[in-house]
């Protein structure tokens, strides 16, 4: 499903979440939303799953506004931190309730991924743990099969074996019918080789969308004298730079076979380094 | 095989060179199948699409053939133009950084011939 996201602005009583970001996510990929706390993620997530409304601009799906439009929120399915599910409910009833929402859900990933989990389907939602009820989350996320399944730090309190698991499942899910999975994460080291691109939000708007692997093909890190990498850099758009004893590292837009021609010594930069470098609060300016 | 990916790295080049690795070493031989694009997404939890991209690159290079159906196999000549293709790198990539550091070492070129002509220089393995 295409989506377009033009020119959308959130503003809450005083603040500004989303500051006028326009884009498209036009095929079935695996897209991760990056940000810093506070940069606009979850209220776009809530925006894009009809949740709530924009103050302006405008999200169409397959050129429709998902707010209040129940043929599209059934094609969409948003699982966020916490708080996902009713307290009362049983795991079985909380699976039932989403089997009746979503037309392509999956019954036996829903049990198998259940069972994975070591969840009892007789529990009430009130006496998981943290990690359960992600568990129980993403279990929901999965099965949903929905064309646009939304996961916005959906594993909080589960160790990093069962995250893993979440991964492998997701790829497994992924390959076997593509379909756009948006995933939020502080955890980016984790899962950014799954990324197929990559979008990044700061302070509401949107910094950087791009694919993964031109962003790793075009991004380094040289280092080298003061004057050889101020030589280097002259022109180029500078993300950060750094000093120590006459020598500087600079994190800049360029290729490696570039710096190797220099002379310089030079790295690519992680995709989470990146997005830290490319979001870190401008001090004085 | 490397156990994992370096994320500051296009994947697709390191998904390739593996390949390109297991041929040459001897891995795998002509005619035999390599991992899908399933198999490797699964192996080090990759994007699909970029796994695709690096086996792609390999099929236009005339190193893997696509067999429908069945999946891709390394062609008759495909260690032999790798060979071709790294010794063309090979002064770039290794005789260089090694002229460098000896510099840096205060190596002579002497020295540094006497070190390549040294018995233990190959390990007649």
């Amino acid at each position: 499903m295409k989506i377009e996201v033009k020119n959308l602005s959130k503003k809450y009583r005083n603040k500004v979440a989303l500051n006028d970001i326009s884009f498209s996510l036009e095929e079935p990929k695996i897209y991760g939303l990056l940000g810093r706390n506070g940069a606009g993620k979850t209220t776009f997530m809530d925006i894009l799953s009809g949740q709530i409304l924009e103050s302006g601009g405008e999200i169409l799906i397959d050129g429709e506004n998902p707010f209040d439009n129940q043929r599209l929120t059934e094609s969409i399915c948003l699982i966020k931190e916490g708080q996902n599910f009713k307290k009362d409910l049983t795991v079985k009833n909380v699976l039932k309730i989403y089997s009746y929402f979503y037309p392509n859900w999956d019954q036996g990933l829903a049990e198998s991924l259940i069972d994975e989990y070591n969840l009892n389907p007789n529990s009430k939602v009130k006496t998981l743990s943290k990690g359960m009820e992600s568990a129980l989350g993403i279990t929901v996320g999965l099965a949903s099969k929905a064309p646009i399944t939304i996961f916005d730090e959906p594993y909080i309190g589960l160790d990093a074996p069962s995250r893993k698991r979440f991964y492998e499942i997701m790829l497994e899910e992924y390959q076997s019918a593509p379909r756009t999975i948006i995933l939020s994460t502080h955890l980016i080291d984790e899962v950014s080789l799954l990324f197929e691109e990559v979008l990044i939000l700061s302070e509401g708007s949107l910094v950087l969308q791009e694919e993964s692997e031109i962003l790793r093909n075009s991004t380094i890190a040289i280092s080298g004298t003061i004057d050889e990498v101020e030589q280097f850099i002259e022109g180029k758009e500078v993300i950060e730079k750094k000093t120590l004893a006459g020598m500087m590292t600079a994190y800049v837009y360029g290729t490696v076979e570039e710096a190797k021609m220099h002379g310089l010594d030079v790295e690519g930069v992680p995709i989470q380094e990146l997005m830290i470098y490319l979001t870190e609060r401008k001090k004085g300016a | 095989m490397k156990n994992r990916l370096d994320d500051s790295k296009p994947i697709f080049l390191q998904i390739k060179e593996q390949i390109e690795d297991s041929i040459i070493n001897g891995n795998i031989h002509a005619g035999e199948r390599v991992p899908s694009t399933n198999e490797f997404a699964a192996y080090y939890k990759i994007n699909p699409a970029t796994a695709a991209k690096g086996i792609n690159e390999l099929v236009h290079e005339e190193i893997l053939f696509k067999r429908r159906g069945v999946g891709m196999f390394v062609t008759e000549d495909a260690k032999e133009i790798l060979i071709e293709k790294r010794k063309q790198s090979f002064y770039e990539n290794y005789m260089l950084p090694l002229k460098e550091e000896a510099q840096k070492l205060r190596i002579s070129a002497e020295e540094l011939r006497e070190m390549v002509n040294r018995e233990d220089a190959f390990d007649e393995d």
